[in-house]
């Protein structure tokens, strides 16, 4: 089982906040097979993610298996002051979840 | 059988309340519901028909999607989607020949800006689209990336 983790950066610059966040998850299609077995890997891949500011949702991602390993997602939003806190939480489709807080610098 | 389909029918209902009673169906959960028809089309339009509601795009040269010409590894694709339209209500990245040709979409909040990096896979050497939906309308955008090593599939 991977640590389940999210790295954020977020960044004021004038009035835009640039939000930078990095999930670990292995993004499986279901299309790659066991080199070894030859046994399909079955999917297993984020397909929400939720970025809440103040809790008012700035993004709502969803995301199919074409996504890569380990997540990497970028956006851009107005109205954030420093030292607000930014949310992010995912959910894949086993039900498994995670979510991290952030403050903006 | 009148009151024996009315019995049926008060029974799934409380169940139902149940289930919003003890959390399993949050109101977030609800409300951002994935929409999985249009991560099954195997098709561009279907897949915007599903995800958008309709496949009437126009193109529009304010939309810029930045990404390599040639991607070496088709595992890791970086691609920024940038528009300077205002009111972006969504923005969807499709990759024309993936089986799935949706890769993500994006719903923006109020404050949002038309702005959207992520890392996608690709299969092979394919156009990538991204549907910007502003004012109820729909822009597009394409950029072909050239695949060398296949990122679908082992």
């Amino acid at each position: 089982m991977a640590k389940k983790k999210i790295r954020i950066r977020a960044k004021v610059k004038g009035d835009v906040t640039e939000i930078k966040a990095l999930m670990s998850h292995p993004m499986e299609t279901g299309l790659r097979k066991n080199k070894k077995t030859g046994e399909k890997i079955p999917a297993h891949f984020i397909q929400d993610v939720i970025c809440e500011h103040k809790g008012t949702q700035v993004l709502v991602a969803h995301w199919g298996v074409a996504i890569s390993k380990n997540p990497y997602l970028a956006f851009k939003f107005t109205g954030a002051a420093k030292g607000d806190t930014i949310k992010v939480s995912w959910s894949d489709n086993k039900g498994e979840s995670a979510s991290a807080e952030a403050k903006i610098g | 059988m009148k009151r024996r389909s009315f019995l049926k029918g008060t029974v799934a209902s409380s169940m139902l309340g149940v289930a919003a009673g003890a959390g399993l169906l949050t109101p977030q959960s609800v409300l951002a519901a994935w929409p999985k028809a249009a991560f099954e089309a195997k098709s561009v339009d279907g897949g915007m028909e599903a995800a958008l509601g309709s496949s009437d795009v126009i193109e529009s040269g304010d939309i810029k999607i930045k990404a390599p010409d040639i991607a070496e590894n088709g595992a890791v694709v970086p691609i920024t989607i940038s528009t300077g339209m205002s009111g972006v209500e969504s923005i969807a990245i499709f990759i024309e020949k993936n089986p799935i040709p949706l890769a993500s979409s994006y719903d923006l909040g109020p404050t949002t800006q038309g702005f959207i990096s992520c890392r996608v896979k690709m299969g092979k050497t394919s156009d990538l689209i991204a549907v910007v939906k502003s004012g109820g309308k729909l822009y597009s955008a394409k950029k072909m990336i050239k695949v060398t090593i296949g990122g679908c599939g082992g």
